[in-house]
């Protein structure tokens, strides 16, 4: 059946900020989608919620609404756009879940919206647990036992039967990446971790079940198209067996220890599965647990929808699952579609490979002190990346050196005591067990402490004491082509591989006459460098191929648009070390490499290519260090007569301690070279920075500590700005929400500042223009100001792309890394033809945390980054902004209840005023002593409310038994676990929004008031542009 | 490879090309060289009779993950002379093994050479066709080498199923329907499909005459995969001539060849074949599309002589025993995979229906060859 021509208009739905478990493989699959659709001759309805996705540029769809994916907003597009049909298989769990939701409250019914690629039906059959399980005994297939429950005493009445055991599995219903479950191997933890899960679970039902754990751990990707034809994609083995969540796994495909006859089998129940739950079209995936033992199958559970997995074998074979997916949702079959790299053979066949890919997972613990890091059936990695290598030991060796890990792991110089540590999954155990084989420990021992499948552990030992095998063959290029080199492809997808000789040319590229441009990607995701940074990179490919060059993208991160092999002319997918970028610089020969736009990552190589003679585009590189370095940075500023906060820098403890009481306390410390805020703290007397040196970090005249003067209350003033070395001109000025001090990755921001004059935003400018052109800048540039006292403080210099370019230019319309990319390749500022900044309308960027992942974390703000993702709020005014910003953040303010104030005697007054509005509002205020006797003392009625450890009912009752709608609560210093500690854990256990900031509040009580009399109206980015 | 020492060695085709790698074994391997996709079975495909006479290619890179059992032989013995591969693993301790991968080809007298870039090797077949290779230690001359590759007889006219069969007919009891087959080098998993069904099996050297199949009375007459060249096992054709429309034939594979061949219709060499396990094949009839396991070299031409079929639905053609109707078409390069001849009551696919390696999407056709035998 052909393209179908009764629909004219597609509502596509993205998966909103990113969150661990929810990431940029939905940009990748949503942006496919994107083009797919618009290719084929639908108006596609985008509704994304996140500013830093490809998919939200404008050109990608005919409507983009950066709007919460919450179903009010969501329904008040369709009623505006009245699509035809909704498309919600390729936007994660949030869109299928949205789609629950409009269906479920008639709104799809009611406005003629039909919704493709799923059915309720099939979406309810896979996703709820009871009906999971109903269907899969229906068509006979195994599955572990398991009982659905929905309080705490069910499961220890179901322990108490028989009718479980333990150890046991506990997995909310409807939740992305496991979230809320874990593993129970005792009566108590059961108990905990059951309602643990309940709280978790939108449907307050969570899944009980038996564990496998300890069984190899296997997937399989499938599509299935409308005529029942099924195919399987790519299969892919976990190394860690089951009892860690599949996102954090290291995995390899495709699959490497079973038989044909176990795969097949694999196969066959997948089939079976699929069919049974009954996805119409698209992709899915299934999950297995095989016991090594005696080969026995069990199903762990399905996804009917693109996920995670299918984003990496995507990737992995080179046949793109959500380009496909969208094709089927609208009428297609696989054998009408061309396997998009041969051309010559239909898509209805199963890829093939000829390569091992590797994928690891990267983790942020070290962003969380306090979190417990044992891995389990949650996911808590915030990336991964992939490595593709013509043998287990090469895409492995490459797999581990892709990781651009922060720190060296700590391995145990006793032999015992390594094994005992390897027992437990965590995220480093891959590099104790490489280290315990180069040490000796023999495959059985580590095969029994880790119950890795063998077959790993060999390869492991022999890549640990021998290396990947290569020897010194020679480095050749092979491309990613579905099928084995079966047939011809051009596919410009390649990875290095080290092969032996013979008569012929092995190496695959056709460089072409073309000049090109190398672009250095990001690397892993992680707090502090996440998709935004893709986004600039994809934006300079796009912008390089306009120029009539070839864009050479060289990149691991197998989320990403950026490894899409459409978004470049050749992308080598590679890990980013400074000997696989020289090796392909040296086949390619650009004009230049861009490495301003993928964070620190390439930044790190840039002195290393120059050094080889590798020609670096844009800023040069001494501009990056001299603003790096405190000392020349500082000279700069004071020749431009630029102020800054008192600083210095020291080379040890010693010097740190020192250098301190001539800066003053506040101070803010960190290493030099860092992104996201990594280590860095707020000091406010001599025994915190004492604190602090015992804690972190090792001062050395290599990695000098950074010491700033740390101005209190000031605004902090985020800027982008483009520069030529001889003009400049901003892009975008954003104005903190909270106070400097809370890394200005986590704190919402609003463009155009609400409270800078024009005389400041004049001074700004000059100050901007005048630091980027005496560094030379050619790109990008941000700076980060302060304005404490009505003065202007400059913080710190960035020449090159910041977190904040993508948020910038949904903002304001103007693709600022698209233009900085053309500024590298020779264009001028006055040449931009920059449109006047467009003042109709306001928007705010939120920070979403994931606190709520790490059990045992503080979940306070500060100047350590710990944000995963954000989102964009616009609206006709900040408080409209700011509330849809909350709301797409998660974290929906209320419109009624009680509102917990708790704040520090210096926000004691504004608390009161604070206090006030809320009441006005009719809310009911409830406080803690001090703060109540403040509240009370103007008039407001409040209840007071013990402290914790003071009797029951306690603030933390309060909050447990959800009899509070809105916490307000500012730190008094970290530290030992305090009373703010187990409140703000409290808020988030309950997924009651906390608000730790006396602006954040402040602008939260606005919001809900704005809120209140809004009109609820939505507005596309293509007519909010439009002028 | 792991354990198991080995020495520089070269492989060595007919048009001088060579690719080097560290042989396991002496070596002096003659033999089709080929190239496999299936990224598992190795242990099947390598004791394929129809594998006879080959050196196979892994494409997949890493072979004997999961070392070699009983149960993944489909012939008594080893029938491929050779392996190529990127990375080969010894691994007998893997959970179902009960030897090692290269002590197997080595107690089998396969020559096995590993460490080639074999995605070059498999790129250069696709490109020039499966021809003639040798394998050799480094010690041996490549001009050497390339004499003996030269001298040594090609695929094409080549008779290779009459030496794979068994010399004697071989008895298989059961209490459903007699199936009697010309036993060209049969795989072990197509015999277990159909005693899978309850069937009673005689598998009769390929020599067989007709008066040996017909004093048998079968319900069905089953055609085997096997080696070599179609078109030079007249013989065996002739005595399908005699059996067609007398009995209800069925054939997979070479059987289906020699059906086709029996029934007029002409057989032609394939560049590079087909072998693996992911080739989609669409029933005409049903429309349903099943991912196949293959492995042949040679395939049949439509009546007019062509080698691709461009329409999409059951063509039906004209042969002396009634209409052929084309019954499955292979969709990576549109060549015959299937014919039915109703009148006739006999039915033939190229591919591998039972699998052993490969998906099973296709094993239920052994129910639709089994309804010919009711």
């Amino acid at each position: 059946m052909p393209r179908r021509d009764d629909l004219k208009k597609i509502l596509l739905v993205g998966s909103g900020p990113i969150v661990i478990g929810q990431a940029a493989e939905f940009d990748y699959s949503g942006a496919q989608a994107c083009k797919v659709l618009l290719e084929e001759g639908y108006e596609v309805i985008l509704v994304n919620s996140n500013p830093a996705t490809i998919m939200t540029d404008p050109e990608f769809a005919t409507r983009t609404y950066v709007e919460p994916l919450v179903p009010a907003s969501v329904r008040a597009i369709i009623e505006k756009e009245r699509p035809d049909a909704m498309l919600p298989t390729l936007g994660g769990q949030t869109a299928l879940n949205l789609a629950m939701d409009l269906t479920d409250d008639g709104t799809l019914e009611e406005f003629g919206v039909e919704l493709i690629g799923a059915n309720r039906e099939a979406i309810m059959r896979a996703e709820d647990r009871e009906l999971f399980r109903q269907t899969m005994a229906d068509a006979d297939i195994r599955i572990p036992w398991s009982i659905t429950v929905e309080s705490p005493a069910a499961a220890l009445e179901a322990l108490d039967a028989g009718e479980a055991s333990l150890p046991a599995i506990v997995r909310p219903g409807f939740t992305m990446g496991g979230q809320g479950g874990g593993i129970a191997h005792t009566r108590e933890e059961l108990e905990e971790v059951v309602a643990k899960g309940i709280a978790a679970s939108p449907i307050g039902q969570v899944l009980v079940e038996e564990s496998v754990i300890g069984w190899g751990e296997f997937e399989l990707e499938l599509m299935r198209d409308r005529n029942d034809n099924v195919v399987v994609i790519c299969s892919i083995e976990n190394l860690d067996p089951m009892g860690v969540h599949t996102g954090d796994s290291i995995t390899i495909a495709p699959s490497q220890s079973l038989t044909d006859e176990i795969y097949q089998k694999l196969r066959d129940v997948a089939l079976r599965v699929i069919r049974a739950v009954g996805v119409e079209t698209g992709g899915s995936n299934v999950q297995f647990a095989v016991d090594p033992e005696t080969g026995e199958i069990a199903v762990i559970e399905m996804n009917p929808r693109v996920s995670r997995s299918s984003a990496l074998a995507s990737k992995a074979t080179g046949f793109p699952i959500a380009k496909m997916a969208a094709k089927l949702a609208v009428g297609y079959a696989l054998e009408e579609i061309p396997n998009d790299i041969t051309r010559a053979t239909p898509a209805s066949f199963e890829p093939t490979i000829d390569y091992v890919v590797t994928k690891i997972p990267r983790f942020a613990f070290e962003k969380f002190p306090g979190a417990d890091q044992t891995l389990s059936t949650y996911m808590q990695s915030v990336g991964e990346i992939m490595a593709i290598g013509r043998t287990f030991r090469q895409s492995f060796a490459k797999g581990l050196e892709s990781r651009e890990l922060d720190r060296e792991v700590e391995v145990p110089g006793d032999d015992s005591v390594l094994l005992e540590q390897v027992e437990t999954p965590t995220a480093d155990r891959i590099d104790l067990v490489m280290a315990g084989f180069a040490r000796g420990i023999t495959v059985d021992e580590m095969a029994s402490r880790t119950e890795i499948n063998p077959w790993f552990l060999n390869e492991l030992r022999e890549l640990a004491l021998e290396g990947d095998g290569a020897g010194d063959a020679e480095r050749i290029y092979a491309s990613v082509d579905t099928c084995a080199a079966e047939f011809e492809a051009k596919t410009p997808y390649f990875y290095s591989s080290r092969e032996a000789g013979g008569s012929l040319p092995a190496d695959e590229i056709d460089r072409g006459e073309r000049e090109s441009v190398v672009i250095l990607g990001a690397g892993p995701n992680r707090i502090g460098q996440g998709i935004e940074f893709d986004y600039c990179c994809v934006h300079a490919a796009m912008t390089v191929r306009e120029a009539g060059l070839d864009a050479v993208m060289v990149n691991c991160n197998p989320e990403t648009v950026s490894t899409d092999y459409d978004t470049s002319n050749r992308l080598y997918f590679e890990p980013l070390s400074l000997e696989h970028v020289l090796s392909v610089c040296e086949r390619e020969s650009p004009v230049g490499v861009i490495v301003q736009f993928g964070g620190q990552t390439p930044l790190k190589l840039a002195e290393g290519l120059l050094e080889n003679g590798v020609p670096i585009l844009g800023t040069p590189y001494e501009a990056i260090e001299r603003a790096e370095d405190r000392g020349k940075f500082g000279e700069l500023t004071a020749r431009l007569g630029i102020r800054h906060p008192a600083y210095g820098s020291a080379m040890s403890a010693d010097e740190a301690i020192e250098v301190a009481g001539e800066v003053g306390f506040p101070l803010l410390v960190r290493p030099s070279f860092v992104l996201g805020g990594r280590a860095m703290e707020i000091c406010y007397s001599r025994e915190d920075l004492v604190r602090y040196l015992e804690l972190n970090v090792k001062a050395s005249p290599e990695h000098p500590l950074l010491i700033d003067r740390f101005l209190e209350n000031a605004i902090e003033v985020d800027v982008d700005a483009l520069s030529d070395g001889e003009a400049t001109r901003l892009g975008g000025v954003m104005q903190h929400v909270e106070e400097a001090g809370v890394h200005s990755g986590d704190s919402a921001c609003v463009l155009p500042p609400m409270s800078i004059g024009e005389e400041m935003m004049g001074e700004i400018e000059a100050a901007t223009a005048a630091i980027a052109e005496e560094l030379g800048v050619i790109g990008l540039i941000n700076i980060q100001y302060a304005i404490a006292d009505g003065e202007l403080f400059v913080i710190e210099a960035n020449p090159r792309a910041s977190r904040t370019v993508p948020f910038v230019s949904k903002a304001t319309g103007v693709p600022l890394a698209k233009l900085a990319t053309r500024l590298m390749l020779g264009g001028r500022v006055d040449e931009l033809d920059l449109p006047a900044p467009n003042g109709g309308h306001v928007s705010v960027k939120e920070a979403v945390l994931p606190f709520s992942r790490f059990s045992g974390a503080d979940s306070l703000l500060g100047p350590e980054m710990k944000s995963t993702g954000e989102v964009i709020g616009i609206g006709p005014d900040f408080p409209t902004a700011f509330g849809k910003a909350q709301k797409a953040a998660g974290a929906g303010l209320p419109s009624e209840g009680t509102v917990f104030i708790s704040v520090t005697d210096t926000d004691k007054p504004a608390a009161t005023q604070l206090a006030a509005r809320f009441h006005d509002l009719g809310f009911d205020v409830v406080a803690t002593e001090g703060t109540a006797k403040a509240i009370s003392g103007m008039g407001i009625p409040v209840e007071t409310i013990r402290k914790l450890g003071a009797g029951s009912p306690n603030v933390v009752d309060l909050i447990e038994e959800e009899r509070c709608a809105l916490v307000i609560n500012t730190p008094t210093g970290s530290g030992a676990r305090t009373d703010g500690y187990e409140i703000r854990s409290a808020s988030i256990r309950r997924g009651i929004p906390c608000v730790t900031t006396m602006t954040g509040a402040s602008a939260a009580v606005r919001a809900i008031s704005a809120e209140r009399e809004g009109s609820g109206e939505v507005c596309s980015l293509q007519e909010l542009h439009a002028a | 490879m792991s354990s198991r020492e080995g020495k520089p060695g070269f492989l060595i085709l007919e048009d001088g090309n060579f690719f080097e790698g560290t042989l396991l074994g002496d070596g002096g391997t003659l033999g089709e060289v080929v190239f496999n996709t299936a990224m598992t079975g190795y242990q099947e495909a390598v004791t394929d009779p129809s594998y006879a006479g080959q050196i196979i290619t892994f494409t997949y890179p890493m072979v004997g993950n999961y070392g070699v059992s009983a149960e993944a032989m489909e012939s008594g013995r080893a029938h491929a002379v050779g392996v190529v591969m990127r990375e080969a693993v010894d691994r007998a301790d893997a959970a179902d093994a009960e030897m090692g991968w290269l002590e197997w080809l080595e107690q089998h007298g396969v020559s096995a050479l590993t460490g080639v870039n074999t995605r070059v090797l498999v790129r250069h077949v696709r490109e020039f066709g499966a021809m003639r290779g040798g394998i050799f230690p480094s010690e041996v001359e490549r001009e050497e080498a390339l004499e003996v590759v030269r001298s040594s007889p090609g695929m094409e006219g080549r008779d290779l199923a009459s030496s794979v069969g068994p010399a004697e007919p071989i008895e298989l009891e059961g209490d459903g329907a007699h199936v009697v087959a010309l036993d060209t080098g049969i795989k072990s998993s197509i015999v277990s499909q159909l005693a899978d069904r309850g069937c009673r099996l005689s598998l009769l050297p390929p020599g067989s005459p007709a008066s040996a199949v017909v004093e048998r009375d079968p319900d069905l007459v089953f055609l085997a995969n096997g080696p070599g060249d179609p078109a030079a096992v007249e013989q065996v054709v002739g005595t399908v001539r005699d059996l067609v429309g007398k009995f209800p034939v069925v054939g997979i594979c070479l059987g289906h060849q020699l059906l086709c061949r029996a029934v007029g219709l002409e057989t032609f060499k394939l560049r590079y074949g087909h072998r693996g396990s992911n080739h989609p094949v669409k029933d005409l009839e049903t429309g349903v599309i099943e991912i196949t396991s293959q492995n042949h070299g040679f395939a049949v031409c439509a009546p007019d002589g062509s080698r691709t079929i461009d329409e999409d639905r059951p063509v039906s053609w004209d042969t002396a025993y009634g209409p052929a109707v084309l019954s499955h078409v292979n969709l990576y390069d549109r060549t015959i995979e299937g014919l039915r001849l109703p009148e006739a009551r006999a039915m033939t696919v190229q591919h591998h229906p039972e699998a052993g390696p490969g998906p099973h999407d296709a094993r239920h056709l052994f129910d639709r060859f089994l309804e010919l035998a009711a």
